[in-house]
């Protein structure tokens, strides 16, 4: 079997283990600090499928959490509860927004792109900021949160954690089956030589718009269930540095590899806990970290821990 | 509306796009002749403010601390180039982005840490500090005048360079194809350097000029980088008459975008709707302009010849 296969059933069943083992240990509180990189990994396992599998580095990618968040914490304040209700809305909107940002931005490549979804970014989060309604600049704090047919399970405590860890699973699996398919190859040789694949007779600009779409659509459920999980919305849930965050949690992990965006997730989290227990000023090792990891550590975490090398460079 | 605040927020408009092109000028160059994505100019911008806010602390003497600020922002941008940058160049955008966000984060922390999160101002020397008489009704901060003017000068400094001395062709020449520059024996690496180190340089002086009039505060840079990047992809990568066309577009736009943007939207909808819309659209302003023309002119208004 694949190594990296075994890897992720590990992680998984660690994750599953985790709300019974942490309480035995006196650590439960730390379950709070999984489900934060669960919902991180979501949304990086989705831009995954644009930076590591499509070639295409958006700096923009916070905005569709942040509009999965705000879709749904909007529709919680107009009396919608269901979260399947809610979620089916969330899908709709980043779906629908995506398309058309997308086809605008695929007009463009490379940097152009990178800088025209840093732009769309950048007017998703100030509109954001103008919704005076919804809070404006200092975001939405919720009262009531989303529920499954009445009942709160999906709320607080194991409930959430195992409904985030549900989702981890279904996007790693999807985005996993998606890769595989035959989709996922045309996108990487999209990646890899456009206009062979254009000739090929692949639309190339098409691919790349579902593989878009898609990822945004689940960046949106992770805006919906970090909505779920921090009882409040904020516009700084699309700023750049955000979507910054998520291209770090993505290349330190590994490229289009199986459980990069995960590793790279708790990775992150992780690091961030363990330097912010030490000193206040963590942030003064993180960043030379980062320049290390780059300058020496090329191919990820992912590739650090299953030993095959896998050669995916994105220009 | 009157002519006279038309003309202040013109003129202010001018200020800010001048400062846009100090900044944007060092970055279409080092992103056109290298191909390099470089995040963390936002930060030497935040250096030279706090460059100068450390000298005229220790010195006293305004005019010697400009001195001294651009001279320690030359030699980090030379550092930052010889330990870090250097072994980007060849690497991926993706590892360019990521190293140099890492630089950013670290820069902005030690800022916090040496300095304190709170906002820091600088006092002008006497004979910058005062207003000038423009029209009967009109009095304009000369030190603003001071700094279009300064703008101007770069502009065409750079402008002279880049055309007509032999540095400036070997950076268009590098610029559109490396590879023979360097083949044809020029030292590339030393014209890479070169050409980082004023570019960090003159971001250093955008924050120097800046640090009087704006706050000066940890994470400054971050959303002046932004901007920048929107100027440079305005103007055509790797374009320096481009970057500055388009360092005074965005000014302009912005600064009359922020203060008339609730007004003119006050005559089509309802006020408080006008009022509660109109930031936002303002803000967003600069960035529709971009989509745009990335849509309608992809390769910028003013393209260099030859970058992919």
């Amino acid at each position: 079997m694949d190594r990296s296969l075994i890897l992720g059933l590990l992680i998984f069943l660690t994750l599953l283990a985790m709300p019974f083992a942490l309480p035995l240990i006196g650590q439960g509180y730390l379950t709070g600090l999984i489900i934060k990189a669960m919902l991180l990994a979501i949304a990086a396992i989705s831009l995954d499928l644009l930076i590591g599998h499509g070639g295409l580095v958006s700096l923009g990618h916070a905005a569709f959490v942040a509009l999965g968040a705000y879709a749904a914490a909007i529709a919680l304040q107009s009396g919608i509860e269901n979260i399947l209700v809610l979620l089916l809305i969330t899908l709709a909107l980043t779906g629908f927004v995506a398309l058309i940002t997308g086809s605008l931005a695929l007009r463009t490549t490379g940097v152009y792109f990178l800088m025209i979804t840093l732009a769309f970014g950048q007017m998703a989060y100030f509109t954001l900021t103008s919704l005076a309604a919804y809070g404006g600049d200092d975001g939405l704090t919720l009262w009531s949160l989303a529920t499954l047919f009445g009942s709160n399970v999906v709320q607080k405590g194991n409930g959430l954690y195992f409904i985030v860890l549900g989702t981890l699973l279904a996007s790693w699996w999807f985005v996993n089956r998606m890769s595989q398919s035959r989709f996922g190859r045309v996108l990487r040789a999209a990646r890899d030589n456009p206009e062979r694949t254009e000739v090929m007779g692949y639309s190339v600009t098409r691919y790349r718009l579902v593989a878009y779409v898609i990822a945004a659509m689940i960046a949106g459920v992770s805006g919906l269930l970090v909505m779920q999980h921090a009882e409040f919305v904020s516009p700084a849930l699309a700023a750049w540095q955000r979507s910054g965050d998520l291209i770090v949690v993505v290349v330190l992990g590994g490229l289009a590899t199986r459980n990069g965006a995960i590793l790279g997730a708790f990775f992150l989290v992780i690091v961030e806990e363990l330097l912010g227990s030490f000193i206040h000023e963590w942030r003064l090792i993180y960043g030379p970290l980062l320049v290390f990891m780059v300058l020496f550590a090329k191919g990820g975490l992912s590739d650090l821990l299953t030993s095959k090398r896998r050669g995916n460079q994105v220009a | 509306m009157s002519t006279t605040l038309l003309l202040i927020l013109c003129l202010n408009g001018l200020q800010y796009g001048m400062l846009l092109f100090l900044i944007s000028a060092g970055l279409t160059l080092v992103f056109g002749v290298m191909g390099f994505i470089n995040l963390a100019h936002g930060v030497q911008y935040m250096v030279g403010a706090y460059l100068l806010f450390a000298f005229t602390g220790l010195t006293g003497n305004f005019m010697l601390s400009v001195l001294l600020s651009l001279l320690c922002a030359l030699a980090f941008g030379l550092l930052l180039e010889f330990f870090v940058f250097r072994h980007l160049y060849t690497r991926s955008h993706l590892d360019q982005v990521l190293a140099t966000f890492g630089i950013i984060i670290f820069l902005n922390e030690l800022a916090k840490v040496v300095f304190g999160p709170t906002t820091l101002s600088i006092a002008l020397p006497e004979f910058l500090a005062g207003s000038i008489q423009l029209t009967e009704q009109l009095k304009y901060p000369i030190y603003r005048l001071v700094t279009i003017g300064v703008g101007l000068l770069v502009a065409i400094g750079l402008f002279i360079t880049v055309s007509y001395t032999r540095i400036g062709m070997l950076i268009r020449a590098g610029a559109t194809t490396p590879e023979m520059v360097s083949a044809l024996g020029v030292n590339i690496q030393r014209l890479f350097m070169i050409v980082f180190g004023v570019g960090a340089m003159l971001a250093g002086f955008a924050g120097v000029i800046a640090a009087p009039i704006y706050a000066v505060e940890p994470g400054m840079g971050d959303n002046m980088l932004i901007v920048a990047f929107v100027v440079i992809i305005i103007g055509g990568i790797g374009s320096v008459g481009g970057a500055f066309i388009a360092a005074l577009l965005v000014g302009l736009i912005d600064t009359l975008g922020r203060s008339l943007a609730t007004e003119i939207l006050s005559f089509v909808f309802n006020p408080s709707f006008a009022n509660q819309i109109g930031p936002a659209l303002a803000s967003m302003l600069i960035y529709v302009l971009m989509a745009a023309i990335l849509i309608f002119r992809p390769r910028g208004l003013l393209p260099a010849k030859g970058v992919a």
